[in-house]
């Protein structure tokens, strides 16, 4: 697919402070691309740059075919919906709507038939005459998000914008979000801190942190086989523990020898080792390869949630079988669900990946 | 009952010095002399001399009104655009004048516009021609404008800084140039602010008899002087009284205008 955004060699700082450090990110045509990372990682410093509220001191956005750093933001054939949604409060929601339309000088009748077309795509029909300030918290998102479609913009940037949301709406939302996105046919580049929003919604996964780019991938891969300590500790409960890769297919975890499937780390080299809480089996403790103590036990719904004490470690385990505190247990993991990642090298990559 | 009793001290201090004045005001003005009722003294502000100090402090008063809000907008949008810690100092500046007694000030302004004042000496010594503004309208407009300002910025900067910046930021992404950004949404959602702000500046302005006796001599005659003459000079209490009535109907038609544009009450918020 075609790159709609592509952004170059993107730095930019606030003083002292460096938000970005060369930053190169494409976006495809039509994709759901989600920037996700924790606070001050630069995501919406990203995403201010592409919507033309920040400059960058450095580097290129390509939108389209045409360099657009300096375009100023009413330029530019993208729009925003905004954190807590900037209603205009003095305005009806049909003038919120039509504010972008009217700006253009749509004739009148497109811009009525515009109106009924985008309340009624967000579900929100006979809403006209209301005022911003009458309407819930999910309503006034959708406002947001219906005055930013109905210009179609062939780029939709969304930040955080179901922050402000209880989880229930957030999660309605999301759906709602999914079924705008197919219907439209519109590119969406979403922030979030959130990695359960990101990996219901996304194509793509960006993880940030402290200005840099993390990992790329789809939800799937960005979960199940994370980059480095960063990734599978933001996305998700993971253990991560300090291992030895024994030889290809062999990785020593705790002093006992488990089977993986990574091939090329090398002989006796050190690495880090991810395994999910869902992916840890407690078995028998004379089944196990290493054995330990269940210390904690919670009731999840679900599943029930576990800590179990073997090696000198303290194991997460998600399971639907309980195993009262005390029990002594053996684990074992399937070798596809061992990820090993490449321990940081120098200082500098430690403070690009792991910022504990 | 509590709740009650708390405001005891409010109820006592509403009353004595504003109901029972106010009560008096009513009084002198609607009796003559011998106490009977009148409306003389309501009908006097239609005599040539009355109408005209009317008249002069409703001219002054509008255009120190107007140049107030010309001059405070752009310099509250300056404020509101600025970072907190530097907006905060500048602010600072502005209200320092102020804690400063506001006859002192006007008596200051006294002795720099004097035709050998402070300024004149300066123009003097450049040999440049003296001013002569003392005694004259502009002196009391710079005087109100001057006095009257802060109470311009403060309401329009308060209502600019409750504009949440991406609603501005929302209206440049729909496309809006900074032109129409500034006249759709940042002057109506800064209105409440402004209307405030009017009020505030025009309804002393147009009681003031300080700066037009400071700085406009004995020459013009506001309708605040006026009033201020019979009560001090003339000793005619009736008169002072309803001459007062009538001015104070025009702040409420003021109060009135500006409850009807500020619904939300928003700018008052000081």
């Amino acid at each position: 697919m075609k790159k709609l955004v592509d952004l170059r060699n993107i730095t930019k700082s606030f003083g002292s402070q460096i938000v970005l450090d060369d930053l190169n990110l494409y976006i495809r045509e039509n994709e759901f691309l989600t920037l996700l990372g924790p606070s001050g990682c630069g995501k919406t410093t990203t995403l201010r740059i592409l919507g033309g509220f920040e400059t960058p001191d450095t580097g290129s956005v390509i939108f389209d075919g045409s360099d657009i750093t300096k375009l100023p933001p009413n330029k530019r054939q993208l729009n925003t919906v905004f954190q807590k949604y900037a209603l205009f409060t003095h305005m009806t929601i049909a003038e919120n709507i039509a504010f972008g339309l009217k700006i253009k000088h749509k004739p009148a009748s497109y811009v009525k038939d515009k109106i009924k077309y985008a309340l009624k795509l967000v579900n929100l029909d006979g809403f006209e005459n209301r005022m911003p300030d009458s309407l819930s918290g999910g309503q006034q998102q959708r406002i947001a998000i219906a005055r930013a479609i109905v210009n179609e913009p062939k780029l939709l940037l969304l930040d955080e914008p179901l922050g402000a949301l209880d989880l229930k709406l957030r999660q309605d939302m999301q759906y709602e979000l999914i079924r705008l996105k197919n219907e439209l046919g519109i590119t969406f580049i979403y922030v979030t801190h959130d990695q359960e929003e990101a990996l219901t919604m996304s194509d793509t996964i960006v993880v940030m942190n402290q200005g840099y780019i993390q990992q790329i991938g789809t939800p799937e891969s960005i979960y199940n086989e994370p980059e480095n300590a960063f990734v599978a500790d933001f996305i998700g409960d993971s253990n991560i523990i300090a291992s030895t890769m024994i030889e290809d297919r062999l990785v020593q975890i705790l002093g006992a020898r488990f089977a993986c499937v990574d091939e090329g780390f090398g002989r006796n080299k050190p690495v880090d080792v991810v395994i999910r809480p869902e992916d840890v089996e407690l078995t028998l403790p004379e089944q196990g390869t290493i054995r330990g103590e269940v210390t904690h036990l919670i009731f999840k719904g679900v599943h029930y949630e576990m800590e179990v004490l073997a090696n000198g470690f303290e194991w997460l385990v998600h399971s639907t079988k309980m195993f009262p505190v005390g029990t002594q247990v053996g684990i074992q993991v399937d070798p596809f669900n061992i990820q090993i990642m490449n321990k940081p090298e120098s200082e500098d990559e430690e403070a690009v990946g792991v910022n504990e | 009952m509590n709740r009650k009793a708390l405001s005891a001290p409010y109820l006592f201090w509403i009353t004595a010095f504003i109901v029972i004045p106010l009560g008096m005001v009513l009084y002198y003005g609607l009796t003559d002399k011998t106490g009977a009722f009148t409306l003389e003294n309501i009908i006097a502000i239609a005599t040539a001399e009355h109408s005209k100090a009317l008249w002069i402090a409703i001219k002054f008063s509008l255009e120190s009104t107007v140049i107030c809000l010309l001059l405070a907008y752009p310099l509250a949008m300056i404020l509101a655009g600025m970072q907190i810690s530097q907006h905060s100092f500048i602010v600072f500046i502005f209200i320092l004048p102020m804690w400063m007694n506001f006859l002192l000030r006007t008596l200051a302004w006294q002795t720099l516009l004097e035709k050998s004042g402070v300024i004149n000496n300066i123009l003097g010594f450049l040999h440049l021609p003296a001013l002569n503004i003392i005694n004259t309208p502009a002196a009391i407009i710079l005087g109100m404008v001057y006095n009257f300002l802060p109470f311009m910025v403060l309401p329009i900067y308060n209502s600019l800084t409750k504009i949440d910046p991406n609603v501005i930021n929302a209206a440049r992404d729909l496309g809006a140039n900074s032109v129409q950004t500034f006249a759709r949404i940042t002057l109506p959602l800064s209105l409440p602010g402004v209307i405030s702000g009017i009020t505030m500046v025009f309804v002393p302005a147009l009681t003031t008899f300080v700066i037009s006796t400071l700085l406009g001599g004995s020459k013009i005659l506001l309708i605040g002087n006026v009033i201020e003459q019979e009560f001090t000079q003339a000793g005619n209490w009736h008169l002072g009284s309803g001459l007062s009535i009538v001015l104070m109907l025009f702040i409420l038609i003021n109060m009135i205008l500006t409850a009807i544009f500020d619904k939300d009450g928003e700018g008052n918020a000081l």
